[in-house]
């Protein structure tokens, strides 16, 4: 209906039973790691629209990996499949017996994505790292990483060890919404002028249905924290909490959610609420009550300003106000 | 049998073995250990009387039963933040594992090994069930159960004639693979079991609770806590001071947890609903797993303005309800479930009352540790 509405084909592939449909399933369809046991095989492909991040949809096509499917993809289906790709995401199953085999198909899928689609990302994510011994994981993710590299063709990929056991789940995906979303480093500026007007350690943004992190901006201060993946954890704790809270309140966890939350502890302080419509922010502030206060009121000052201009339609994706705004959102305080 | 006062000044000669530190020692805590001396409340603990002889006066949970039947994954799930999965490998326990629990009350709990014949004359029952406490019997309802009643009758009859102060707890642990109506057969036919032994041996109101557990859902630290209340001694005012609390705030329920075990020493008497227990409970998790996030130390890290000690949190969800959570001591939260709107609005007034709370709860609780604390002194004099 809005031309301006971007919508980015997402291919999902990989080997039968190597995990794309489970991953799919937690991040987008609000499944907790041990339902995705339900989950039976992967006929042909699903199509599933996630809207994310106000005009950006993924159209995820998540591809079954059974020999027969991969073989019509890649004759009959050629095209069609391959055709106007934004992303591939390769799914390689750690525990797999076939490496050389594996490597084989994916290179095949590679070569015809160079034909239809050239200019796509390839992720490609090493999947259930939670199968391997915790200190050979590293190592053993190092070599496959290497050798999936080795056969990409032109493509430069990025890869990840996941696991839909623990946080690095949300780190891989986060890394690959962060990708895809449109005028990033206008969303980036904004925040960073942001938080330094309320003087945060952290501003995170999540989306809201998936709790990934969209985008960061950390003070120099806020850099000290020790603990590198407190952004994926984050996620895990709140989407954690999200289950819980629709359990308990008799809903489905995609209609259940946060209106606020706010937290003060004597070392800091943390506010989370929404912020547009697809987006929840998380700031992390030092200690002090009237500091924090006003940061929240900033919070919500700077929201309605983007509220406006979104209205207006001035802006593609994420409204942004023009810096101007954002000062005299700064010297209320 | 030694009489009642000779008891007491035995007990009052503390043996503190060193706190127990557990992997749950929650950030939440630790952040407060350095400025809770302020609130006065919880004063640390002195005078480490290294006394072998002495028994120690901390309540005691004996946790009994046959071999296998979940002892230990029991107090490695609620006393040490197990994840209940890992449980599997846990080794079989040898010999009684003595834990101290160092939380809002000092207590102890003994895990004893399933083939440990306590009952044979070479054991010192004085020594074991001198203390004041509870035994909590584990039973194996996945497994034949007829083993363990009777060695349960055995020691209900035993220690009912000599330590009648004593409560049994009896978990009928590992229904969660039981059906509904299973479960409630196994319940009636364990409790008829007993209860017929009981009263053929002329204890008709024998202190014997029974519980359902399972270390897969909240049911173990619901039963822990209904455990660990009848060891309160002042629970009653405790409540009081929470109803009031909750009757004038609009809350629909409150509980006093212990942060560290998650389990509450006290709610208000309104009943209890387990889905607000849950998210309480998962409440808390969020609060402390974000704070493990961001409260590391660094002297670069300044604070901005004045603050409130103790931490404090609030939620609202998507249907509108409010959970309210308020640190009270190093070792105690107040959360409440709020769906009143009025009351929502107060958030101000709502603080405030919860801060006065907090004064009542640590004056109730301080009375008592002054007192600990002088008969401590007293017995570091007379020791040295």
């Amino acid at each position: 209906m809005d031309a301006r509405k971007k919508k980015r084909k997402v291919l999902l592939m990989g080997k039968s039973g190597s995990g794309k449909s489970s991953m799919r399933s937690i991040i987008f369809s609000n499944y907790v790691a041990k339902d995705v046991r339900r989950l039976g095989a992967t006929i042909d492909v699903e199509h599933s629209h996630v809207k994310f991040m106000g005009n950006l949809t993924l159209n995820l096509w998540d591809c079954g990996g059974q020999d027969a499917f991969m073989e019509t993809y890649l004759a009959s289906q050629r095209g069609n499949i391959f055709s106007d790709v934004a992303v591939l995401i390769y799914v390689f199953d750690i525990e797999s017996r076939e490496v050389d085999r594996d490597l084989d198909t994916y290179n095949a899928i590679i070569q015809a994505l160079r034909e239809f689609s050239p200019n796509a990302y390839v992720f490609c994510l090493v999947h259930k790292m939670d199968l391997i011994q915790a200190e050979h994981r590293q190592r053993i993710y190092e070599e496959r990483s290497a050798l999936i590299r080795s056969r990409s063709e032109h493509f430069r990929i990025d890869t990840f060890g996941s696991s839909i056991w623990d946080q690095s789940l949300y780190k891989a995906w986060a890394g690959i919404v962060h990708k895809l979303i449109p005028n990033l480093t206008v969303i980036e500026r904004f925040l960073s002028a942001f938080a330094k007007k309320i003087d945060a350690e952290e501003v995170i943004l999540f989306e809201r249905s998936t709790f990934l992190t969209v985008t960061s901006v950390t003070s120099e201060i806020g850099e000290l924290n020790p603990i590198y993946d407190r952004h994926e954890r984050l996620s895990n704790i709140m989407k954690a909490f999200k289950h819980c809270a629709a359990r308990n309140t008799l809903t489905t966890p995609a209609s259940a959610g946060f209106v606020v939350m706010h937290t003060k502890t004597p070392q800091f302080n943390t506010f989370l609420g929404r912020f547009t419509d697809n987006t929840y922010i998380f700031l992390v502030v030092p200690p002090g009550e009237a500091a924090y206060n006003c940061a929240v009121l900033n919070t919500m000052l700077a929201r309605e300003g983007f509220s406006k201009s979104a209205a207006a339609g001035r802006t593609d994706g994420f409204p942004l106000p023009p810096p101007e705004s954002e000062d005299a959102n700064g010297h209320a305080t | 049998m030694d009489p009642d006062s000779e008891h007491c000044l035995s007990t009052s000669c503390l043996l503190y073995t060193p706190a127990y530190k557990t992997n749950a020692r929650l950030s939440l805590e630790i952040i407060l250990q350095g400025t809770n001396h302020v609130s006065g409340s919880v004063q640390p603990r002195s005078a480490l009387i290294p006394n072998t002889q002495a028994r120690d006066a901390k309540p005691r949970l004996l946790l009994m039963g046959l071999r296998r039947s979940g002892k230990s994954s029991i107090a490695s799930v609620v006393f040490h933040k197990m994840p209940p999965n890992e449980t599997l490998f846990l080794e079989s326990t040898t010999r009684i594992q003595k834990d101290s629990i160092h939380s809002f009350m000092d207590f102890q709990v003994w895990d004893f090994p399933g083939q440990l014949e306590y009952l044979e004359p070479s054991f010192d029952l004085e020594d074991i069930f001198g203390s004041l406490g509870a035994l909590v019997w584990v039973i194996d309802a996945q497994d034949d159960y007829l083993d363990s009643v009777a060695r349960l009758n055995r020691t209900i009859l035993t220690v009912q004639q000599y330590y009648p102060g004593i409560n049994i707890e009896v978990f009928i642990h590992k229904v969660d693979g039981l059906s509904d109506e299973f479960r409630t057969d196994i319940y009636q036919d364990i409790v008829q079991r007993i209860s017929d032994e009981l009263s053929d041996a002329g204890y008709e109101n024998a202190p014997v609770h029974y519980y359902l557990t399972s270390i897969y859902d909240y049911s173990v630290f619901e039963a822990f806590s209904k455990v660990i209340q009848k060891l309160i001694p002042n629970l009653s005012t405790l409540e009081n001071l929470i109803n009031t609390l909750g009757n004038n705030c609009g809350f629909e329920k409150t509980y006093l947890f212990d942060v560290l075990s998650k389990i509450y020493i006290a709610s208000d008497t309104r009943p209890v609903d387990m889905a607000c227990y849950e998210m309480c409970s998962d409440y808390i998790d969020v609060i402390v797993d974000v704070s493990e996030l961001y409260s590391w130390d660094h002297p670069e890290r300044r604070p901005k303005g004045d603050q409130i000690q103790e931490a404090e949190s609030h939620v609202v969800l998507h249907d509108d309800t409010m959970i309210h959570l308020m640190e009270m001591n190093k070792y105690l939260c107040l959360v409440s479930v709020i769906r009143n709107r009025e009351s929502k609005e107060k958030r101000g007034l709502i603080d405030l009352n919860c801060r006065t709370f907090q004064d009542g709860l640590n004056e109730v609780f301080s009375r008592r540790w002054e007192q600990l604390e002088e008969t401590n002194h007293l017995d570091g004099g007379a020791l040295t």
